[in-house]
């Protein structure tokens, strides 16, 4: 139990995905206008990256390596369209404020990049547990921020209301820009603690840095086949 | 919208009022992660309009004429992003043989633009607002337009910020999530165009 406990942890503080890693911006950013919309953003993803871990870890030794990603993306893809649909069913209310958030799982980095990185060469529970790290440190990392924005921008956590009635609510960090705003803060307080991220690699990089399919695809993809044939030859 | 908006009211609302970058946050990852040079930016705006709006069409034709008849409309995402990825590749193959010039200008960008989820986002938004062929080709074209013109002013900015003295901590993600943020409020701006 000890090296699943140090996946958890791994998943949760040392390589978090939204403010170490900083991958899933997309969803991150939009989706965290309230806490209730955060949490249920994160658990649709951890359900989905628990569930295409164990999968692709299953199937890992089946598939070519030629047809890695295809075959990733399709089970990626049935699985977001299961919790799409048990989503329509049950949670009426969640799914059409997440809307086509659910469904843009599918291209969420976090997912393919756990299962490139991790699910593709370990066994299925190390996988599982790897899962569950990275989906709680994201859910964790979207709730963070869906706190200050729904906190400083409407007054109140998950619907209630908090903060005292002479607080008058800074309506735009709600709205769009204060997705941007909100983190940039919470980085910059990251930074000037010394917390050191990956941003800077992800702002300055090729666009590739924060994707999973950086290794197989775009131009360090191309570098990666160039160098197998030469090895081949 | 409503079913009379007209198709510049769809490029309008798609390229300004709505943009995908800033108001949506589809693209985020390239548009913070290729957004250092005007240059670079430009040419993937470039490969963003060409691919969205191919792709726009034929997720539309496969919508309405298999997914939607066989009553197969839940597997959307599923084919969707298969299309786009295929949809990809053959352009990428396409572009190679006809025009090498433009594959040069486009090509690294192009396999990026697969796992960028403005594209699969438009093509589920398109049916969502129940657009029909031509509407959907245009909001396709009007999006990717939105997205180029966010990316283009981000490395314009970018650009001039990289020469200024800044303390330590702001410095990589947070000044440009912060360009971001001015920029949303800007276009908070077009929202009474709609």
């Amino acid at each position: 139990m000890n090296s699943s406990m140090e996946r958890i942890y791994n998943g949760i503080v040392k390589e978090n995905p939204v403010f170490i890693m900083m991958l899933g911006m997309c969803p991150c950013l939009a989706v965290t206008t309230s806490v209730t919309n955060a949490i249920g953003m994160g658990v649709s993803t951890t359900a989905v990256l628990v569930a295409s871990n164990v999968v692709i870890s299953l199937v890992r030794k089946i598939i070519p390596d030629e047809v890695r990603l295809p075959a990733e993306i399709v089970i990626v893809a049935s699985l977001v369209t299961v919790v799409q649909l048990i989503m329509q069913a049950y949670f009426v209310a969640l799914n059409e404020s997440l809307g086509v958030y659910i469904p843009l799982i599918v291209v969420n980095c976090i997912i393919l990049g756990r299962a490139e990185a991790y699910a593709m060469k370990n066994d299925v529970f190390p996988s599982l547990f790897d899962g569950i790290g990275m989906g709680l440190g994201f859910t964790i990392g979207i709730t963070i921020l869906a706190f200050f924005r729904e906190l400083l921008g409407a007054g109140t956590v998950a619907g209630f209301r908090v903060m005292p009635s002479f607080y008058k609510p800074i309506d735009m960090l709600v709205k769009a820009p204060g997705a941007f705003l909100v983190l940039g803060v919470i980085i910059m307080v990251m930074n000037a603690w010394g917390i050191s991220s990956r941003q800077a690699e992800l702002v300055s990089g090729d666009g590739c840095v924060g994707c999973a399919a950086a290794d197989s695809c775009g131009a360090k993809g191309k570098e990666n086949c160039e160098k197998k044939e030469e090895a081949k030859a | 919208m409503s079913g009379e908006t007209s198709l510049i009211m769809i490029i309008i609302g798609a390229a300004l009022v709505n943009n995908v970058v800033l108001s949506q946050f589809l693209g985020i990852c390239s548009f913070l992660g290729v957004s250092s040079q005007v240059k670079t930016s430009a040419s993937l705006g470039g490969a963003v309009i060409f691919v969205m709006t191919i792709a726009s069409a034929v997720a539309n034709l496969l919508y309405t004429f298999i997914l939607a008849p066989l009553g197969l409309d839940y597997l959307q995402t599923i084919v969707f992003i298969l299309v786009i990825a295929a949809l990809v590749q053959i352009v990428e193959m396409f572009l190679k043989k006809t025009s090498p010039g433009l594959y040069q200008a486009l090509g690294i960008f192009l396999p990026l633009i697969t796992t960028n989820c403005a594209v699969l986002g438009v093509a589920l938004n398109n049916v969502t607002d129940g657009y029909n062929f031509i509407e959907s080709v245009v909001s396709g074209f009007g999006t990717a337009v939105g997205y180029t013109i966010a990316i283009v002013l981000l490395a314009g900015i970018r650009e001039n910020i990289d020469e200024s003295d800044l303390p330590a901590p702001v410095k990589g993600a947070p000044i440009v999530l912060f360009c971001a943020a001015l920029m949303g409020i800007a276009f908070f701006g077009f929202s009474s165009l709609s």
